[in-house]
């Protein structure tokens, strides 16, 4: 039979189902950056004219056209990190355990059980959780560092799941190649396996992070205030954080305040957006490493 | 022609030991003695027994799934980290049971080196690649010592002269046979006493096929080397002893020219001569 290179009936049905999928596809995308675009477009609108210096230095005021941010752009950023500091390290342990030493054990699969349950559980029962153990058994008090402790119960899960998965990523052959030298299982995952999965496991925690920062119920729960005239100055200092803020003015009747909340969200979605960059590059860098 | 050739017994299941010590000097140096080998319930190696010498080039050939790797891999215990995986029988390095109770897996990897199929270079420098297994098991004192042993071992892999003026560029950059003679270099640094290979050559080119066949030959003066390939012609070319492995059974044993010219059973006839497999 000849070979030949015209369309025919069944290539042209197949062709035709292809471009249909496609048109779907860019449809789906469109609604979806569509509403994202409406929202951002309504924010900036209302809060643009916010967004000035004084904005961003000052505390909290009665009137509107005083009032700022500073406050509760230092509370978020101090509870971030200190939930990143909490989180990464009892993650990436939990994760290595349940990866590389737990095997199938009943152990392990009860407790990955849970984990995938807790991923699940609302926030809100993180903050009372938080408010039982940090702030009244642990005797934390409605401080910085409660509420650090409380996001962090909120993010592990994430940080463990991403993590298994980058760790179960490391082909064997390089965990293969250190114990033929001799390495034991611990240098092995410590020299080798970690260093390997840092791009997966920084990917996984700035997720964990970005849900953590934008999160307002567990931390009203355990008692962040919506009102306090002053930056937190130590990991024991009462704060309140940048969603409550914006909670606080947009619950308020006068309209100026919305405008307030409005430019808070801009501020709020810049520090995401300058979160989410910042685990870009410390991702290429590192997935850079070692390579040619 | 040696007189080497003793006349099997008609089972393949036979104890085959290298027959071959009437002209042999060298000790033995690995004495396998009816290996079994499971993943799971599935039998992979089936009574092997057999004698490896010290300072000799012996090859495993077979075909694919033969259990010709498995059983290389149990000479330094890697399938330990296989799950289900089970031994039976025992395997002694210089008169030691490997899988005694004693027996600290760690270092016994330590002295039974191993070369990969696949090159498997870590992502870091060429001189970290060739550092780690000195930096983990704290073999040496100084930094200065240290930078010794690895120009060293990358000496004696055949590569220094290709890679001294890039010692710390990253090893990915470097081409596959270069990557498969950093890992060898690696492998020596720790100066194992035997080299596992398990066909080193089988994804390079001719050109650094025959590099890492020459460096072989060159290292059998210090090492006990065995090597797994499904190249008959390297066998041939490289090695002293050839086992041949069929479906999880040694089927023939002895030194490389009879197994190429005489060989004893009907099976590794075919084999060598290309008829089956």
């Amino acid at each position: 039979m000849a070979v030949s290179l015209g369309p025919n009936a069944s290539s042209a049905g197949r062709r035709r189902a292809d471009l249909v999928f496609q048109a779907v596809a860019l449809v789906v995308l469109a609604v979806a950056l569509g509403a994202l675009a409406v929202l951002v477009a309504t924010v900036w609108r209302d809060g643009a004219h916010r967004l000035t210096w004084q904005f961003l230095t000052s505390f909290p005021s009665r009137r509107a056209e005083s009032a700022g941010i500073y406050h509760a752009i230092v509370g978020s950023l101090y509870v971030i990190a200190l939930t990143a500091a909490m989180a990464l390290p009892v993650g990436v342990a939990a994760a290595t355990y349940l990866e590389e030493y737990g095997g199938r054990s009943r152990l392990a699969r009860f407790i990955e059980l849970n984990i995938a349950n807790l991923a699940a559980v609302p926030s809100i029962i993180y903050g009372l959780l938080g408010l039982g153990l940090f702030v009244r058994t642990m005797a934390m008090g409605r401080s910085v560092l409660a509420g650090a402790a409380t996001l962090a119960l909120l993010a592990l899960p994430v940080v463990i799941l991403s993590t298994r998965e980058a760790l179960r990523t490391v082909p064997s052959s390089i965990r293969e190649g250190s114990y033929a030298l001799g390495a034991t299982k611990w240098q092995t995952i410590w020299y080798q396996v970690l260093p390997m999965a840092v791009p997966g496991i920084l990917t996984g925690l700035i997720l964990a992070l970005s849900r953590a920062i934008g999160e307002t119920a567990p931390l009203i729960t355990i008692g962040a205030l919506t009102y306090i005239p002053f930056a937190p100055d130590s990991v024991w200092s009462a704060f309140t954080v940048l969603p409550i803020q914006i909670f606080n003015w947009v619950s308020r009747p006068q309209a100026a305040f919305k405008d307030n909340a409005a430019a808070g969200i801009l501020v709020l979605l810049a520090l995401l957006l300058t979160m989410n960059a910042i685990a870009i590059v410390l991702r290429d860098r590192y997935q850079r490493k070692g390579r040619p | 022609m040696t007189t080497d050739v003793r006349p099997l017994p008609p089972t393949l299941s036979t104890i085959v030991r290298a027959g071959t010590q009437a002209t042999e000097t060298a000790p033995v140096k690995i004495d396998v003695r009816d290996l079994n080998f499971y993943y799971g319930q599935k039998r992979a190696l089936d009574g092997i027994s057999m004698a490896i010498h010290a300072n000799r080039v012996t090859a495993f050939i077979g075909p694919s799934g033969c259990g010709k790797s498995t059983f290389l891999r149990t000479l330094n215990r890697m399938n330990d980290i296989i799950p289900g995986a089970r031994v039976e029988g025992s395997v002694r390095i210089d008169g030691h049971d490997a899988y005694g109770s004693g027996v600290d897996v760690v270092s016994l990897r330590r002295q039974v080196g191993m070369v990969f199929q696949k090159s498997n270079p870590f992502p870091k420098s060429i001189f970290e690649n060739v550092a780690y297994g000195l930096r983990i098991n704290n073999l040496t004192r100084s930094k200065a010592e240290l930078a010794e042993r690895v120009e060293e071992s990358l000496r004696a892999a055949a590569i220094w002269d290709e890679v001294k003026d890039r010692l710390h560029e990253s090893a990915l950059a470097l081409s596959g046979g270069q990557q498969q003679r950093l890992c060898i270099a690696r492998a020596l640094a720790i100066r194992p006493d035997i080299l596992l290979m398990d066909e080193p050559a089988s994804a390079l080119d001719p050109i650094a096929t025959q590099r890492i066949e020459e460096l072989v030959y060159d290292l059998k003066k210090a090492y006990t080397i065995v090597i797994v390939t499904h190249n008959m012609q390297q066998a041939a070319r490289v090695s002293d002893y050839t086992a041949f492995f069929w479906l999880g059974r040694l089927v023939e044993y002895g030194r490389t020219d009879r197994i190429f010219t005489a060989p004893a059973e009907k099976l590794t006839e075919d084999y060598v001569t290309g008829r089956c497999g």
